[in-house]
């Protein structure tokens, strides 16, 4: 008589779910990727066709949260569940800032990541969720390193930068992007007393700093996300250094987002041949309508969630 | 080992930490995204990372059939995981609407057979290929060999979830193919032997 594990597999002795390495692992495997917003099944097989490496299920794309106001909170998990029966990729989904039991929530339904999203409204203003208690697991938006390594102190298996989401407008992710990795510039030349002082500043654990100055990288994935809307933005994002991109409402906003979610996949491997992104950028129809970032009060500016 | 060359398809997935593991080992590789760039190369590495991306871009840039002419010659390539799918010659849980295959490798694979992300894990293997040691393996997502061709040895198997023997490692002639990531791990024992196969194709 033997006993099955979750996974499958019958008991055998040694078997470890959950660990670290599993949980960042899949954020290497989705490297040089495009992760795409679907609010539907619909939508999910138009990124899953268009070769997207994992789709983020939610009710509404950024841009819509943002034009309607009121209070974001997680998505409906039949709809989201609908998303998982649709797809073979891998299906992300955003919870609030602080809010555990929405993950908990999340992860009972099985989802295969899960971000603790700032455009989301946040349900805590002071704690992010401890995301070393869960087998899930999780994405961070930051805006800098020192942003970024507190995630990642949390537990936070995968960094992404905020942008701003919902405006087609890179400048905000690029920005953050800069800013990430010229500290990490700075940090590689650093001595240890340095290190030391450095930590402080930027309000990480030293471990974390001491750990990403030794790799000259990130400790984990780093993805671009909030405001990329063309394969040029993929591209550039990738040329600045990141691992993969996050698209939301620059697909499905769009004049034809099968057309386009096909050529940001292709800007995302390709990012370094520019006859190819000359290629890929042609007669893609409207993009969406942007918003530029200095017409945003702060309250509207989603990036200055989080802590 | 210095001549030898080997490529790492570099369409998506974790591409690099297989040319970093290969760089410790002291051996020069190549990304492969265009046709012209498996030109002069020993060996061919398929990374981990989603299946489904990968066979479109290299759909797109007219890479799969020179992949599938490159695995036909006989010439080494070694599959890890996403790479095992599309180097397997029939797959079972495939995206709606089945999707681009390489083939080659005379095996029945199920694509995420171990189930979702929660379900990924890491367990210590038995290798006799690679030595009596038993070999760190990470998992994730991944997909599991359910039935071989005659041709095909088994390298390294798990018991599966009703008592059958799945595979998760095997061989046949000069494809190598592994459903977990050794790429994720500080044991180099896979890709030396990768490395000692593409050794005995160039003799």
């Amino acid at each position: 008589m033997s006993k099955s594990n979750s996974n499958g597999v019958q008991e055998q002795t040694g078997v470890v779910t959950g660990a670290f390495t599993v949980k960042a692992g899949l954020a290497q495997m989705l490297k040089g990727g495009v992760i795409m917003d679907v609010v539907t099944p619909e939508q999910a097989r138009i990124a899953e066709e268009a070769g997207a490496c994992a789709v983020m299920a939610l009710e509404r794309v950024p841009a819509d949260i943002r034009k309607d106001g009121g209070v974001a909170r997680m998505s409906d998990p039949e709809m989201i569940k609908s998303i998982m029966e649709a797809v073979t990729i891998p299906v992300m989904a955003k919870v609030r800032i602080g809010h555990f039991v929405e993950a908990q929530i999340l992860e009972a339904i099985g989802v295969d990541y899960i971000d603790e999203s700032e455009v989301l409204t946040p349900a805590d203003e002071e704690h992010h969720i401890n995301k070393h208690k869960f087998a899930v697991p999780f994405v961070c938006g930051c805006r800098n390193l020192g942003e970024a390594l507190r995630r990642i102190a949390e537990g936070a298996a995968m960094i992404r930068t905020k942008g701003e989401a919902g405006t087609g407008n890179v400048v905000e992710a690029v920005r953050h992007a800069r800013a990430v990795n010229g500290a990490i510039r700075h940090l590689t030349t650093m001595d240890e007393d340095e290190l030391f002082a450095y930590a402080k500043e930027i309000r990480a654990p030293y471990e974390l700093v001491k750990q990403t100055a030794a790799l000259g990288r990130m400790p984990v994935v780093n993805f671009a996300a909030g405001g990329v809307a063309t394969p040029a933005d993929a591209a550039l994002m990738m040329q600045l250094g990141v691992d993969g991109v996050f698209v939301g409402s620059g697909i499905f906003k769009s004049g034809n987002p099968a057309r386009r979610a096909k050529a940001i996949v292709q800007a995302v491997t390709h990012y370094n041949d520019p006859q190819i992104l000359a290629e890929i950028s042609e007669n893609l129809g409207e993009a969406m309508v942007g918003i530029n970032i200095d017409t945003l009060a702060e309250n509207e500016r989603l990036a200055s969630r989080g802590w | 080992m210095s001549e030898i060359a080997i490529g790492v398809l570099a369409l998506q997935g974790d591409f690099e930490e297989h040319i970093q593991m290969l760089a410790r080992l002291g051996v020069a590789t190549r990304e492969v995204r265009k046709p012209e760039e498996l030109r002069g190369l020993d060996g061919l590495i398929i990374p981990g990372g989603e299946s489904t991306s990968m066979g479109l871009v290299a759909e797109c840039w007219g890479l799969v059939e020179p992949l599938r002419a490159w695995v036909h010659a006989g010439r080494p390539a070694w599959g890890t995981c996403a790479g095992l799918i599309l180097l397997a010659d029939r797959a079972v849980g495939q995206k709606r609407g089945g999707q681009p295959l390489i083939g080659g490798l005379d095996v029945t694979v199920n694509r995420n057979y171990f189930g979702r992300q929660t379900d990924s894990f890491e367990t210590m293997l038995s290798a006799p290929a690679l030595g009596a040691e038993p070999i760190p393996a990470v998992f994730i997502r991944a997909p599991a060999i359910v039935e071989l061709g005659a041709d095909v040895e088994p390298l390294a198997s798990l018991v599966g979830k009703t008592g059958e023997p799945i595979y998760v490692a095997v061989r046949q002639g000069a494809i190598l193919a592994t459903a977990f990531h050794p790429e994720l791990t500080d044991d180099d024992r896979w890709h030396r032997y990768f490395l000692s196969m593409v050794g005995e194709v160039g003799d």
